[in-house]
């Protein structure tokens, strides 16, 4: 049997999404049974030479995770595609520009100042930002430059399968070795743009039972509620909970600990905007019983009780939302 | 899927309503560049005979298979132009209206962006007719039997009315008689007929009826299913006197301990705890109030049963569940007054010669507490002034009801003349903010009491009334004088507002109907669906839904009765098909959509643990859809991806 040649490539990423394939523990000697790692800078000495030296299309699989957060990163998506017969984009970093892509938000010059200067444990009296070149002693060194957005990467390249998750769990990464060891011994795939994770979402995994009606007169932080229900539907007992909007998969890990669903698995085929059909699923519920008695500023003040809605609604997915288009970049 | 898209656009001149602001010339040139239609014509009123000609003529000239009436709102002739086509073979719901009057002509006066507007409007509706689909109507069985909720004069109409169309009715009432507050009026303006006299034939009717059931001291309790087959659980209470056994020979009572307020008196004088409404109470029977009655678990006291001859008293009844199936429901659940308790400036109710317009009724009444003599609570003298208070808690949304009742200037009137004729040398005196006397013969009537009868009326509110000796001082302003009034009364009525009653409020949450902000039911529409719920299958007749007079109770009584006949008389309904529907391999069960149906028209089947939507239930308003987190639901003809497509071709330039 030949082994497959995986290369797993890297961007603005954390390197979760690594230590989560090797969260496969006991599993990864059946992953060596069928995989050849032709590239994985994380986990063993390979350069960026080490992939461009491959012939075009000579890696059977190519896994990519991190968001574009650089022109680096752009390049060596770019790269990947071409030396790669598929290509997936693995967790949410990938596939919707996850964490990183909550840059997007103040414009590059902006998200300089907060990194660089104004954060309370920084202490740069020069000022000093990151520069695309700089001279020390006569030597010319370089940096990638930092791009206008944190994106997903099938905005730069085309992708063929979907990994979503923050990092992806053990058991989508079971199935993405299932996939590869059916493509090695049958020669066949799933239809191209498929998502490997469930199809409906977490509310159907979880296992909490939902009341006869979901109604919250506030939202609470986990830390605030004396005793969690541990069978009862987290939304109802007020804390916020994504599970309604995403896909399932990840077999309700936050939930089952009392934690809300944080939403890292993305939304569904059918929906666009993952933050803003939550945001919707939860305003209509918002209260539903009394929503004639209360007034605008009455809603207003539920709802300030959400710490960070952007970053609430948008954890992983402002990269490819549709809000994310309300901010063009007018600082050119 | 496959068939080639030929759309045919009809642009509606509507006379000059959409071409004076839109060039209609203009327009269907651009719609003709910029989409791909077969056919664009033209008519001065599409909804004319000719124009509907013209668009079943193109239909099957042109082989049209899509088509989109530029015209006015789609609430007002989408039916038209969809039975236009049908009739010219095409299915219905591959008819589309885009509305160029009230959103593009009414609105604007620029003729070229209208011009623009309108066909960015078309193009959009384009996007959306092209993905309709071919649909059938649902067709629902209907259960040929209607629910009256409410035996005040507006149930006993309905139920009259629709009784005597020929189909049966149950007609509900919480308390031991129907009559509702008709039953407790003196003489009703501005005829001033006996109320009791024209209202309690129609009792006796009821209690006659062959096709009306008359559930007394009895409650809705639930209520599932839809129009055509709703679904009913009522509860009847414990009346603990057999209706078919009482003689009404009155023994019971003499022998009773328990003294109580007689609530049909207003509370003016006593009743016992087994006692008859009023005489002519229907079912015509005593009945025993269990909240005070001692012979009810613990039995202390029996010596009703000892002396009642016919043996018709029970205290072992117990409350029972009767489950029935109903076509239609009206509701008929009246008023309450604004209580005065409510109005401080006015003395909280706690003085007894302050009191409200029904306490005063049942003073003017010949079976009332005093025998139709006027007299005061407090010493039972007769009054020699009396002060009528209009708007008493109305018209004053800083404190009290915002909103004018209707009906209180005339039965203020009609209060002051009765005392004027009872009282021949009393002086009646009403203050008020304006006298509206919008009702037939009215107006004749106030100025009788006026100018005829001498009641006096001074314009202006009434500040406060304090206790003064054994009067009362009203001290106001007459605003046509401009000066402080002080008047010595020896008894003030005020004339209080309707408020929704208990049983409205209760109704509404059980029903799922919607209230306006006053907690009155609101309408479907409010000048032209006046007796249709927002449900259908469920209406509303008389002071549910707003004050009125009488004579609009009892119309909005048959206007309702004839529209749940109109239900009644079809063994199947059939209803828009432009329902929502749920993928089951997205959707995960979060119940979001169950929570916010405002009609109960999804639930979680447990068998197959699939969220299923009540096909007759649902109303397409696609409250699921848009709350729906996993996107799973989908309105039928209203994809997502059509609504996106609409958005966008309205945006593109």
């Amino acid at each position: 049997m030949n082994k497959l040649k995986v290369a797993v490539a890297l961007g603005a990423t954390c390197a979760g999404c690594d230590v989560a394939i090797l969260d496969l523990n006991e599993k990864i000697l059946d992953v060596i049974e069928i995989v050849d790692f032709v590239f994985w800078p994380t986990a063993m000495d390979f350069k960026l030479d080490d992939l461009k030296a491959l012939k075009d299309g000579e890696v059977d699989v190519g896994l990519y995770h991190g968001a574009i957060g650089t022109e680096e990163d752009e390049e060596i998506a770019k790269i990947l595609r071409k030396k790669s017969k598929i290509v997936v984009a693995f967790g949410a970093c990938a596939n919707f520009g996850g964490i990183p892509s909550l840059t997007n938000m103040p414009y590059e010059s902006k998200m300089f100042d907060v990194v660089y200067k104004e954060s309370p444990s920084t202490s740069n009296p020069e000022g000093t930002l990151p520069q695309k070149e700089t001279e020390i002693e006569g030597t010319k060194l370089t940096l990638p430059g930092i791009r206008k957005r944190a994106d997903s990467l099938n905005s730069v390249i085309d992708v063929d399968y979907y990994v979503p998750g923050c990092p992806p769990m053990v058991p989508l990464i079971e199935q993405v070795v299932d996939v590869l060891r059916v493509f090695v011994e049958k020669g066949t795939l799933p239809p191209k743009g498929a998502v490997i994770a469930g199809q409906d979402t977490l509310c159907k995994e979880c296992g909490r039972t939902k009341p006869e009606t979901i109604s919250y007169k506030e939202f609470v932080s986990p830390q605030e509620v004396k005793e969690i229900d541990p069978d009862l539907c987290l939304l109802s007992q007020g804390i916020l909970c994504l599970g309604p909007a995403t896909r399932s998969g990840c077999g309700a890990l936050c939930t089952k600990m009392n934690v809300g669903c944080r939403g890292c698995l993305g939304p569904t085929d059918k929906v666009d905007d993952h933050g803003l059909k939550m945001i919707s699923a939860l305003t209509s519920l918002l209260e539903v019983e009394h929503e004639e008695e209360y007034t605008e500023e009455d809603f207003d003040k539920l709802l300030e009780k959400i710490p960070d809605p952007l970053g609430t609604f948008y954890r992983f997915t402002y990269g490819v939302s549709m809000i994310s288009k309300l901010h063009p970049d007018k600082e050119e | 899927m496959d068939e080639k898209k030929k759309v045919g656009v009809f642009v509606c001149h509507c006379g000059r309503n959409i071409a004076q602001t839109v060039d209609i010339e203009k327009l269907m040139e651009k719609v003709r560049e910029k989409y791909d239609v077969e056919l664009v014509e033209d008519n001065m009123y599409m909804c004319s005979d000719p124009g509907q000609n013209l668009l079943k003529e193109s239909i099957q000239a042109k082989n049209l298979n899509r088509v989109i009436v530029a015209a006015c709102s789609r609430d007002m002739h989408e039916p038209t132009f969809r039975s236009a086509a049908q009739e010219a073979g095409l299915n219905p719901y591959l008819v589309e209206i885009a509305n160029i009057r009230e959103q593009v002509s009414w609105v604007h006066d620029d003729k070229e962006k209208a011009t623009e507007k309108a066909s960015k409007i078309i193009g959009s509706t384009i996007e959306k007719v092209i993905r309709d689909e071919p649909l059938e109507p649902l067709k629902i069985p209907v259960v040929q039997r209607a629910l009256v909720i409410g035996g005040g004069i507006a149930g006993i109409q309905a139920a009259l009315d629709i009784a005597d169309a020929g189909y049966e009715v149950t007609l509900v009432e919480k308390s031991p008689t129907i009559g509702g507050h008709m039953a407790q009026l003196a003489e009703t303006f501005p005829t001033l007929d006996c109320s009791q006299c024209i209202l309690t034939p129609k009792m006796v009717a009821v209690s006659r009826h062959p096709k009306i059931n008359l559930l007394t001291t009895s409650e809705v309790v639930s209520v599932d299913g839809y129009v055509g087959n709703f679904k009913v659980q009522i509860r009847k209470n414990p009346r603990y006197v057999d209706v078919d056994k009482c003689n009404l020979c009155d023994d019971c009572t003499a022998v009773c301990p328990v003294v109580v307020h007689d609530e049909y008196n207003q509370s003016l004088s006593p009743r016992k705890a087994i006692y008859i409404p009023f005489p002519q109470a229907v079912p015509a029977s005593y009945v025993i109030d269990e909240e005070t009655c001692l012979g009810i678990d613990p039995l202390i006291c029996s010596k009703c049963k000892d002396v009642c001859l016919v043996e018709a008293i029970n205290f072992d009844m117990q409350p029972e569940i009767i489950e029935e199936e109903f076509g239609a429901i009206i509701v008929a659940t009246g008023y309450d007054t604004y209580p005065i308790e409510n109005i401080g400036e006015y003395g909280y109710g706690a003085h007894p010669d302050i009191i409200s317009g029904l306490d005063f009724e049942r003073l003017l009444s010949a079976n009332g507490p005093t025998q139709g003599v006027i007299r005061r609570p407090s010493d039972g003298k007769v009054p020699k002034t009396v002060v009528f208070v209009h708007c008493a808690g109305s018209r004053d949304p800083a404190k009290h009801l915002p909103y004018c009742s209707k009906i209180c200037c005339m039965y203020s009137t009609k209060h002051a003349l009765q005392y004027k004729h009872l009282v021949h040398d009393g002086t009646a005196i009403n203050f008020y903010i304006d006298v509206r006397t919008a009702g037939k013969d009215y107006e004749e009537f106030y100025k009788r009491a006026a100018e005829e009868e001498k009641v006096i009326y001074v314009r202006g509110k009434v500040s406060e009334i304090i206790e003064d000796g054994d009067q009362l001082l009203v001290k106001g302003v007459d605003t046509l004088l401009g000066e402080a009034v002080e008047v010595h009364a020896d008894l003030v009525v005020l004339a209080t507002g309707l408020v929704p009653s208990k049983g409205t409020q209760e109704i509404s949450h059980l029903l799922k109907l919607s209230c306006d902000s006053k907690g009155f039911l609101k309408e479907a529409h409010p000048k032209l669906k006046p007796v249709e719920s927002a449900l259908s299958g469920i209406f509303i007749a008389g002071t549910a839904s707003g004050p009125k007079d009488i004579p609009e109770t009892v119309s909005q009584a048959s206007g309702a009765a004839a529209k749940a006949a109109t239900i009644l008389a079809s063994e199947f309904l059939e209803r828009e098909p432009q329902i929502a529907q749920v993928d089951p391999t997205t959707c995960g069960l979060c119940h979001t959509c169950i929570n916010v149906c405002p009609y109960g028209a999804i639930y979680l089947d447990e068998g197959v643990r699939r969220i299923t939507v009540r096909e007759a239930l649902c109303e397409g308003c696609g409250s699921c859809a848009a709350a729906c987190p996993s996107g799973s639901i989908e309105l039928k003809n209203s994809t997502s991806e059509g609504i996106r497509a609409q958005i966008k071709a309205l945006l593109q330039g």
